[in-house]
């Protein structure tokens, strides 16, 4: 019984912390989210390819480090403590879904480019006005060909390979910025994802032969991730709040000492630290205890999503009329929230799915 | 990360699995003496063996063995598994006991150690004032010595208990001139005395768990004192810490949310059971998931002090976030019971018989988690400035709090 990291994973931790503040500093942050300039986007790829996090999970015999999913959660935790915006989540996800395939032709093809980050991947799940749950999912392959529409789909535009999720919890291969593949990018709330709408049109597609739940098994591991992205958002925008009580004043003193603001803090506080355990279990149960994956994927989605929300709310009101303000940084989180609370199942759609898992009657 | 257990571990688990099936049974159609008698037996037993009251040396009556937080955990869930006797849930077990050991004279410990942990001494806390709730440090009940003895006058509220306690550890002013966290000292009290009165208090529930005690030329030995006089208030940290843990444990949140289940099961909206109602559904997830956040925590807490590392401010939180689960629980079993709501709550005599009233029990005593142990704002104020480090209020008075 030992829930903690592991040596190597915090000094994963700190390297990824160091690396992301180092290539995404504010005014970085600032010019991304301003102006749309992509030099940050590709700079911070190139950096996470180098430090070997884009072949995270890719297994040693395709070049990769071989990590579990918890592994990755905690760089992804990492990224959104610094809203970093880079191509890690689908891309991690792509790798996972290929990983998981029984095609060695495939992995051969496609992995050892992954995990270098040369190729970038990602997945499309959520079909237009339907869920991201397999359940929803009702795209079929004709004679090998895809035709149908995907929507928000990370980083579509950019990807080496898209991951699309296909009727019956299948999953399919599809080679990006191929004719038969229209992105058309979407005007996204958080500017540090970057959205697209995808039209299918008899591109062509890979099956990847897996177990049968391998949809299923995609879907949750996107929530797990997600929910890790809530938590370190959620800790920097208490961090952010705490920072600045205790730097601004008014009627002469630093405005942390106002106990109503104290208690707001405490409560934002109380919100995200107690989130943790709930984001490591579920993707310790991802790689460890599969009977509860789904069950612990979706509390912990539906959760830390929310705290996160709620608390990038409290920190914007913390600053006070500065947070109001686009030049200020604290709307990158809020932003960021939101894209975590809704994309993948928002949290009415993760209850009421841990409610069936639990079999609740 | 590994949740398992490892061998070691595992075959300590087996070996408590053991001594409780053939040590325990739960005692069926026992009056209420018989069944004490029976539980007094099995708790002697679990001290022999190692399993209960771990930390207490076996001169003290305990079982003395290392301090192992995994397997002070595999005991509490095996003993909770089998719905065994655990350790005496009393003021003096689980706050004096531990103060003692720490702060006591050798005869303080043989005198009341053995005794408490048999169950023989049950002890009233003397701490709050009718003055003096969140700014315990101003108590004002006086203690002075005369001869060989201290005489006490003053009032004590929120005395759980103390109908029923032969004893009290309680803060007394004994150094007035002091300034105010030097001049309390921490004294042990015999309650069957001519210059005590008990009364207890009638809480909003109906019940009375709690005592106002009143002391009026109340008489304790000199020596009936832990710790130097003008040290009571850092004597009694010891007990208060332990206090906050405990209130803020996993198990009480997690026996509330399946008696909650049990509600979401019985109680029909529509004609269904409510569990079947989606917005039912979303409130229970809801919580689920909250718990989980406090189970996850605690799993990560334990971790830690198995190594010997502070989990620093995780350990402030867990109060308020229990407490908070508990009104969750609360207004969810209120929407559930419906016009049950208007009924008063059962006492324990007629408990059994009644129906979702008993809810309304929980609904209000889910408030005084809130207060007791220190207030969930009083809490809030100590994580915002031990945990985040903002600077305090200035007091009234200028002093700082």
């Amino acid at each position: 019984m030992n829930f903690l990291l592991s040596l190597e994973q915090k000094m994963l931790q700190d390297a990824v912390e160091r690396a992301a503040r180092d290539v995404c500093p504010l005014q970085e942050l600032h010019r991304h989210v301003d102006h749309a300039d992509l030099t940050l986007r590709k700079r911070a790829w190139e950096t996470l390819a180098a430090m070997e996090v884009a072949g995270l999970c890719v297994d040693e015999a395709h070049g990769g480090s071989g990590y579990d999913l918890v592994d990755a959660a905690l760089v992804t935790e990492v990224l959104g403590y610094n809203a970093v915006p880079s191509a890690f989540l689908g891309h991690t996800l792509a790798v996972l879904a290929i990983q998981a395939s029984q095609d060695e032709g495939l992995k051969q093809t496609w992995l050892p480019g992954l995990a270098k980050g040369e190729l970038v991947g990602t997945v499309a799940l959520r079909e237009p006005d339907k869920g991201w749950y397999p359940d929803d999912w009702s795209m079929r392959p004709e004679a090998g060909r895809l035709s149908g529409a995907k929507s928000f789909v990370l980083d579509a535009g950019e990807a080496d390979c898209i991951i699309v999720g296909l009727a019956d919890g299948q999953l399919g291969l599809v080679e990006g910025r191929t004719g038969g593949v229209q992105c058309t990018p979407l005007d996204g709330v958080d500017r540090t994802r970057a959205l697209f709408d995808v039209v299918f049109a008899g591109a062509q597609v890979h099956p990847l032969p897996a177990a049968k739940d391998a949809g299923t098994r995609l879907a949750d591991a996107a929530s797990v991730l997600i929910a890790a992205d809530a938590f370190g958002g959620g800790r920097r925008a208490v961090d952010m709040a705490v920072e600045y009580a205790n730097q601004r004043e008014q009627f002469g003193v630093k405005i942390g000492q106002f106990q109503a603001l104290k208690h707001q803090l405490a409560n934002m506080a109380t919100r995200m630290e107690m989130s943790r355990g709930l984001y490591w279990y579920a993707a310790y149960a991802f790689d460890h205890r599969p009977l509860e994956r789904g069950h612990a994927a979706s509390l912990a989605k539906a959760h830390v999503t929310e705290q996160f929300l709620q608390v990038a709310r409290d920190a914007v009101e913390a600053h006070g009329g500065i947070g109001f303000t686009w030049d200020y940084h604290i709307h990158v989180w809020l932003k960021r929230a939101m894209f975590d609370w809704a994309w993948n199942g928002d949290p009415k759609f993760h209850r009421e799915r841990y409610a069936r898992l639990s079999d609740w009657q | 990360m590994d949740l398992n257990y490892s061998p070691q571990y595992e075959e300590f688990r087996l070996e408590v699995r053991e001594f409780l099936a053939e040590n325990w049974a739960r005692p069926a159609g026992l009056d209420r003496d018989a069944r004490a008698a029976v539980e007094k037996a099995f708790r002697n037993k679990a001290i022999q063996a190692g399993y209960l009251y771990r930390n207490v040396p076996r001169e003290y009556g305990g079982s003395g063995q290392e301090p192992d937080v995994l397997r002070a955990q595999i005991i509490r869930e095996e003993f909770r598994q089998a719905r065994a006797p655990v350790e005496l849930h009393q003021n003096g077990v689980q706050l004096l006991v531990p103060t003692l050991l720490e702060h006591g004279q050798p005869w303080q410990k043989e005198a009341f150690i053995p005794k408490t942990i048999a169950g023989e001494y049950f002890w009233a806390q003397g701490y709050s004032e009718p003055g003096s709730g969140s700014d315990l440090a101003s108590v004002r009940t006086r203690g002075e010595i005369v001869g060989d003895e201290w005489v006490i006058n003053g009032q004590k509220i929120w005395s759980t208990g103390a109908q029923y306690c032969q004893y009290m550890f309680a803060l007394i002013r004994t150094e007035p001139d002091k300034p105010k966290h030097e001049g309390i000292s921490y004294l042990l009290i015999d309650l069957r005395q001519p210059g005590i009165s008990v009364r207890p208090l009638k809480q909003i529930t109906g019940r009375a768990e709690f005592c106002e005690v009143f002391f009026n030329d109340a008489r304790t030995p000199s020596n009936w004192i832990v710790g130097q006089r003008g040290e009571g208030w850092k004597v009694s940290r010891s007990t208060l810490k332990f206090e906050r843990s405990y209130i803020g444990g996993a198990e009480r949140s997690t026996e509330l949310f399946a008696r909650l289940m049990e509600l979401c099961r019985s109680a029909r909206i529509d004609g269904e059971p409510a569990l079947r109602n989606p917005a039912v559904r979303q409130r229970v997830a809801e919580i689920s998931g909250a718990l989980a956040a406090q189970r996850y925590s605690s799993y990560r807490q334990i971790s830690m002090a198995a190594n010997s590392e502070d989990a620093g401010i995780v350990n402030l939180m867990f109060k308020v976030f229990s407490t908070d689960i508990g009104q969750d629980i609360a207004k969810l079993a209120r929407d559930l019971i419906q016009e049950s709501f208007l009924l008063a709550p059962p006492d324990e005599s007629n408990w059994r018989h009644a129906g979702f009233e008993r809810w309304n029990n929980q609904f209000m005593g889910s408030l005084g988690l809130a207060i007791a142990g220190g207030t969930s704002n009083i809490q809030r104020n100590i994580i915002a400035e031990r945990g985040l480090g903002l600077g305090r209020e200035k007091k009234a008075g200028g002093e700082k709090a």
